[in-house]
């Protein structure tokens, strides 16, 4: 049922138009957007931050959506009204994942806004993976969405490795300065380059012996992971730059991948015909995916382990299996059953100080997250979790303060380990 | 050696304390309240403790949420409090399992057993301290006074815990209704007991001994009672440890000794020069006014509409007199023949509105001596019941068609209107000279003039003052647009940031004016409120507030100079056609008296709590009935009602007995609502005794809000917990609640899901409630989709209970299951068409009372059917008529089976004439922050009114009584 207020993206805006993405994760996004532009999109990241962002999105959206909702909106639009743009030469793209969380309504939710304030023209593309929209200039190749795949991995590797290497470097900003220059020649090349997985392999290698060359003071540091719902996971507007905070207090941060996140997609698909005994001829098919892409990820983890002593990500396969005992994989909303397994693999992997992100009121995280929390404990009696909701009037101090809590804990677990090793 | 000297300096919200330890003992303490004068209290005391003490050199360690800032910018170190606290008890007292502490604004659980877990309280669940102190403030005491009457309590109301705007709005009309102040003030007590349940305690067990730390329980006996009796805790198991108070300076002192030594004068500057250094955090707004001259224009612009008046003491003739028992004030009009005003009066309610009443009325009659007669009386307001019977007036008024009246009488050509009172948001968008929509503010965003007024006062401030003080404003904070307790901490924040008196007040009043425009009003234009827009309400009285409405609409707005009488002005308007008044003469009104006791009503398993008030003159009147039994009125016609057909209905699929595979529970909960049919044929076709769980009361709830790790998921969800308490408590070991990612497909959307909170609670329920182990809790993930697709998937968890069940026995069941469940879709879909025909055969109008399913639940829905029933409107349930209408296209992902119904509910609402939709909505309730917006739009685009009434774990049925008799009034003038 395709509504009226839908307004396509046409072959001839492709060639006229620049697509607007919204700021998530930029270099996931500047990859993938590098991708695009060898097909002829002309797509710009909108970097914009600052309190009016989450103002203009109350404004034109309904004040109890969820917060990514409102931010996104907020930027859009704000975007729009800079005068920066030709209104009548942009589009936007939004990801859209689809499923029974409200999430899936964001796109309707941008259109909405967009009649409000007067952008009704302005064409917003779905972008995700079931083809939920027919956008005749937004047609993409396999050959895309291959690139788009290596983006991902590139971009997850780079960000992991900044994680491990910027609170100890020794002259500040060398790590990111080299997550920049990567980001420049990787999509660069992503951008001009036929794919060669050959190439993409001496890559990694590459860029994992370019972090290990960073000089580096080793000083104790709590790890603190963070998981949660994907945008405010991720987005430092949203979640008050929550990395740089838990740096500044002594923390390593570790933040699994988007890579992880797609594959729950394709995880999730595969599951379907079994669950609910359906018939979809595309299960084979959805199988072999599964496993050319859980492989992808292998080779990667495999380049980090022969060139570096960096950690590496689990096994989709292996983080897929760890929280079964206590949910189960139909629960596939949101973030769904991901988010338990993610809290219980960094657990798992010595990194039991967890911060759990989610916008105030979000549903599947009652369950999945705040609903997890007595039995992961239960699982693990180490973990030390700590759930922050982030929303447009949530204080900041508040917030700030529950962190200060788990990393005081978090100190102390890590003192006491120490003292236990020394004993042993 | 010498001695080893340790500070502690503990800055909370409200106070700030100080701990000194010499080798680890305590030699002095001291505690002040700060009044966000953070960094100057805290050099005071530091000051003070230099006089009384010989200090060399010493170890400083600071804590606190306001202290975060200062050490940072001191270079002092900082202890996170709840870990201070933990350091001091494993210390001093290491055989406590749980440390309750109860702050200003933060509660802190901790517990030692079975490996250390430190809580606090969510963002949501607001202030501990900080909401008694406003409570007490409602009920015009002091925090001791509200504790020593809490001990005289009797009986304990239902208050709701979330936050200190949701406990108002229960406490204020039991204030209206007389109900006695020693209740509330115990009612509030154990409001915050069960918020620490619900919000920190979560579903593990209290074991060992319980200590309590922190100012209010330190303070407060009354809410120590409430403490052990709802832990059921013996003395022996309580712990009140002399350092209550000080725990966290203590903590922070024993913290200290790793710092290093610093000589106090040292301290002293680094605290000293931290004021140029902390982090300003808080964003600031351009000015109310950019200059004088500005100032000036307005003031005049203003001054323009005022309402002429008559000198009392020299009119004579006739009279009518308006009054307005708001919720938390009282406001009088009387006016003369001409519509000028004789006499008004203004005034809080402290707690006590009918002797305000009478005391006024007393007044009212000596200035009218023998010149002038009081020819009709008219009240509106919350209290409008209560202030009716009393002074026998002869006319109750719902506020809306009050306020429109008074509008419209001073601005012919109104479009919309705004009336922000103490409690109270109002917008009514008129149209054709009628009220086209009226739109009024959730339970959850009633920070309007009331908030500022307590802001005003925790300052030291009165509200006029204050108020001025925001018009000087040269950089107002801006304070975001969320509810009042986010915007605590905001305004505390700013104050640590050095923010003026002015600049609070003025972005106050922006706050307020956002939560008007941007949640209420959902405006993102001023085109959108029309040409003509009258502000008035008491909060109008407020420059600062009237400015900035007009700054953010970008246009200026007539505010009359009676902006906070509006209500009893329109009242006394209103009954200006009346020649001859009943109220109470001079002589009744010497002798009146007034006495109100409370009761329990037993017409019903509802068993509501009855104010029962008693006049002089033998009057009576009974509040807090949810329905006419409890006033002794058996209607003899009663009006269809699908909501109770629907609960008799689920009532009346009793378990059948000696089933070959014994008794199966299933609680009457979330989409059991929906299914209870097929389940119980499918069991009761396998064999199996279906036992559901009763219908929900209070009760029912509370059984269960101890294991709720979600505080802010919705009521229906966490009332959940209580039903599966009790079919264990039934003695059935095995349960079953499934998993159903999808709901049944009617093909009348995108897709079918249901929301993720009904989809997956099984999972949520299977990890924190323990019993659960104890039992055989089936909850497989099932497709609805076909009888196929159902019965493989319900095979194999069948065949884990009892392996004796054959897929044949199940693909039997599974038919003879839908087709039941078709039959009860028929059946309801038929009641539902009788209605209808009721309703046009009787000349009745139509109420769809759309929600959820499970709206239909008594606790859950809190008797707003039979209130909608008192009020003359038949009412039918959304399943009962989306059938009726077509598949609807809507501008949002239509892919929930519910939800779907509801918009194709909404258009059958717009092709009848006497139907009227009114939307349920469960507090946090994700899903529908989407539908709302989109079923307004299809019943406006059929000029159709749209009212929307939120309900939470307890909802106010007084305001949902002005909401749905404001419709009934519209459609009324419209008709």
């Amino acid at each position: 049922m395709q509504d009226k207020y839908f307004i396509p993206f046409t072959e001839q805006m492709k060639k006229e138009y620049t697509i607007l993405v919204p700021n998530m994760l930029p270099m996931h996004f500047k990859l993938i957007m590098s991708i695009l532009a060898t097909d002829g999109f002309k797509t710009e990241l909108l970097e914009t931050s600052g309190p009016e962002i989450a103002e203009t999105g109350l404004k034109y959206t309904h004040n109890d959506t969820c917060y990514p909702a409102i931010l996104v909106i907020g930027q859009f639009i704000e975007a729009l009204q800079s005068g920066k743009y030709d209104p009548h030469k942009v589009a936007l793209i939004m990801f859209q994942t689809g499923g029974g969380c409200r999430a899936s309504n964001y796109i309707s939710l941008i259109r909405k806004a967009l009649i409000k304030a007067g952008f009704d023209y302005v064409p917003v593309i779905s972008f995700s993976l079931h083809g939920i929209e027919d956008h005749p200039g937004f047609k993409l190749s396999l050959k895309l969405y291959h690139g788009m795949m290596y983006a991902i991995l590139y971009a997850d590797l780079l960000m992991s490795l900044n994680n491990q290497v910027r609170p100890y470097e020794i002259n500040k900003g060398d790590s990111a300065a080299l997550c920049d220059k990567w980001i420049k020649k990787l999509g660069l090349e992503l951008g001009t380059q036929r794919i060669s997985y050959r190439k993409i392999k001496k890559n990694y290698i590459e860029i994992v012996k370019s972090f290990a060359a960073i000089p580096l003071k080793k000083e104790p540091r709590v790890k603190v992971g963070v998981v949660g719902e994907i945008f405010v996971k991720y987005s430092p507007i949203a979640n008050n730059d929550l990395e740089n905070f838990l740096v500044s207090e002594g923390a390593e941060v570790v933040v699994p991948g988007l890579y992880d996140f797609c594959l729950f997609f394709v995880y999730n698909y595969m599951l379907e015909p079994k669950l609910y005994r359906k018939k979809i001829y595309l299960y084979p098919l959805f199988k072999v995916l599964y496993k050319f892409l859980c492989n992808k990820k292998e080779d990667l983890a495999k380049a980090i382990r022969a060139n570096s002593s960096f950690d590496t990500a689990t096994p989709f396969d292996h983080v897929a299996h760890m929280a079964e005992d206590i949910i189960h994989h139909a629960v596939k909303m949101g973030e769904g059953w991901l988010l338990t397994a993610e809290m219980v693999e960094l657990a798992e992997s010595g990194c039991g100080n967890i911060v759990c992100t989610q916008p105030f009121g979000c549903l599947p995280n009652h369950i999945c997250g705040k609903g997890m929390m007595k039995p992961i404990k239960e699982l693990k009696p180490d973990v030390n979790i700590v759930a922050i909701d982030y929303d447009a009037g949530a204080s900041r101090v508040n917030q700030e303060n529950r962190l200060k809590l788990m990393l005081a804990n978090a100190k102390k677990i890590m003192l006491e380990k120490e003292k236990n090793g020394e004993t042993q | 050696m010498a001695n080893k000297l340790t500070l502690g300096i503990d800055i909370g919200s409200t106070t700030t304390k100080l701990v000194l330890l010499e080798n680890g003992k305590s030699v002095y303490e001291k505690y002040q309240r700060h009044l966000s004068q953070v960094r100057q209290t805290t050099l005071e005391m530091l000051l003070e403790l230099k006089k009384a003490r010989e200090i060399d050199k010493l170890s400083v360690a600071v804590s606190g949420s306001a202290g975060m800032g200062m050490a940072e910018a001191a270079g002092l170190s900082f202890v996170q409090e709840v870990y201070a606290t933990g350091e001091v008890v494993s210390r001093l007292a290491p055989d406590t399992g749980v440390v309750i502490e109860l702050g200003g604004e933060d509660a802190k659980v901790i517990f030692f057993n079975g490996g250390i877990d430190e809580r606090m309280n969510g963002s949501c669940a607001g202030g501990t301290g900080a909401f008694i102190d406003q409570m007490a403030v409602l009920l015009d005491m002091t925090v001791d006074e509200m504790d020593a009457e809490s001990l005289k309590a009797t009986r304990i109301y239902p208050i709701a815990s979330r936050c200190g705007v949701f406990a108002k709005t229960d406490i204020q009309p039991l204030l209206n209704q007389g109900a006695s102040k020693a209740d509330i003030a115990m009612s509030i007590y154990q409001a915050v007991v069960n918020q620490t349940i619900t919000g920190l305690i979560q579903g593990r067990k209290i074991t060992g001994k319980v200590m309590f730390l922190g100012g209010p329980l330190y303070y407060c006996e009354g809410l120590r009672r409430r403490f052990y009796k709802t832990l059921d805790l013996t003395p022996e198991r309580a712990i009140f440890p002399e350092y209550a108070l000080y725990s966290v300076a203590m903590g922070a002192a024993m913290y200290a000794g790793d710092a290093e030594e610093l000589s106090f004068d040292e301290v002293i500057r680094r605290i000293e020069e931290s004021a140029k250094t902390e982090k300003k955090r808080s964003d600031r707004l351009p000015p109310l006014f950019e200059n004088e001259e500005e100032y000036a224009d307005f003031v005049a612009r203003h001054k323009k509409a005022s309402v002429p008046e008559t000198d009392i003491a020299s009119y004579s003739g006739k009279a009518w007199l308006g009054i307005d028992c708001g919720s938390t004030t009282t406001k009088l009009a009387l006016i003369a023949e001409d519509k000028t005003l004789l006499y008004t009066y203004y005034s809080s309610n402290k707690g006590n509105p009918v002797e305000l009443v009478r005391e006024q009325l007393a007044h009212i009659y000596d200035l009218c001596g023998d010149r002038i007669t009081i020819c009709g009386s008219s009240v509106t307001g919350y209290g409008e019941d209560l202030i009716k019977h009393a002074f026998h007036i002869d006319e109750g008024l719902v506020e809306t068609i009050a306020h429109y009246t008074a509008a419209k009488h001073y601005q012919p050509n109104v479009d919309f209107i705004i009336d922000i009172g103490g409690q109270d948001m109002k917008c009514f968008r008129i149209r054709n000279g009628a009220i086209d929509s009226i739109l009024l503010n959730e339970a959850c965003s009633s920070g309007c003039g009331s908030f500022i007024e307590t802001f005003a006062r925790a300052m030291g401030y009165e509200i006029a003052e204050f108020a001025k003080l925001g018009l000087k404003a040269k950089a107002p904070v801006n304070l975001g647009s969320r509810c009042t307790v986010f915007m605590n901490s905001s305004v505390k924040q700013s104050q640590k940031d050095g923010a003026s008196v002015e600049d609070i007040s003025a972005g106050l009043s922006s706050s307020i004016v956002k939560n008007a425009l941007y949640k209420v009003i959902r405006a993102a234009s001023p085109e959108e409120l029309g040409k003509n827009v009258v502000v008035q309400g008491g909060t109008f009285y407020n420059d600062a507030v009237l400015r900035a409405f007009e700054k953010e609409l970008g246009t200026d707005v007539i505010r009359p100079s009676v902006a906070g009488l509006m209500g009893a002005y329109g009242a006394a308007l209103h009954v200006m056609k009346s020649e001859k008044s009943n109220i109470l003469s001079p002589e009744e009104l010497s002798s009146f008296k007034h006495e109100s006791t409370s009761a329990i009503c037993k017409g019903c398993a509802n068993h509501c709590h009855l104010t029962i008030n008693r006049f002089a003159d033998g009057g009576r009147f009974i509040s807090g009935n949810q329905c006419q039994k409890a006033l002794g009125i058996d209607k003899a016609e009663e009006l269809p009602n699908l909501y109770k057909w629907k609960r008799e209905y689920f009532e009346s699929l009793k378990p059948t007995e000696g089933g070959k595979r014994g008794k199966i529970g299933l609680p009457m909960a979330l989409s059991t609502y929906e299914f209870a049919p097929l389940w119980y044929k499918l069991f009761t076709e396998l064999g199996f005794d279906v036992h559901f769980s009763a219908l929900s009361n209070r009760a029912t709830y509370e059984k269960g809000q101890f294991t709720i790790p979600s505080d802010t998921a919705c009521y229906p969800a966490k009332i959940m917990h209580g039903h599966m308490e009790e079919l264990m408590e039934k003695g059935l070991n095995l349960l079953f609640y499934p998993g159903l990612t999808y709901n049944v497909d009617e093909h009348a959307g995108n897709n079918h899901y249901n929301c993720p909170v009904v989809a997956y609670y099984a999972e949520l329920l299977k990890g924190n409630m323990e019993d659960l182990q104890k039992v055989h809790f089936l909850f497989p993930y099932l497709s609805l989709d076909s009888e196929r697709q159902l019965v493989s998937t319900l095979l194999p968890p069948l065949r884990e209970v009892d392996k004796s069940i054959s897929k044949s026995e199940v693909k039997k069941a599974v038919s003879a299951a839908f087709a039941f469940y078709e039959d009860y879709k028929s059946a309801l879909r038929a009641a539902g068409s009788d209605a209808l025909s009721f309703a046009k055969e009787h000349k009745k109008r139509v109420m769809i009372l759309a929600g959820r399913p499970y709206h239909v639940d008594p606790e859950i829905c809190h008797g707003i059917d039979k209130l909608a029933t008192s009020l003359g409107f038949v009412v039918v349930t959304e399943d009962a008529v989306a059938h009726l209408a077509p598949v609807q296209y809507v501008k949002v992902l239509d892919q929930w089976t519910f939800h779907a119904r509801l918009y194709r509910a909404a258009a059958f609402a717009c092709e009848n004439e006497n139907v009227e939709l009114v939307q349920l909505v469960s507090f946090g309730c994700g899903v529908d922050a989407i539908t709302t917006d989109e079923i307004r739009s299809i019943l406006e685009s059929k000029n159709k009114h749209y009212t929307q009434i939120k309900i939470d774990e307890i909802t106010n049925l007084g305001a949902v009584k002005i909401r749905l008799r404001s419709l009934l009034g519209a459609l009324e003038e419209r008709s």
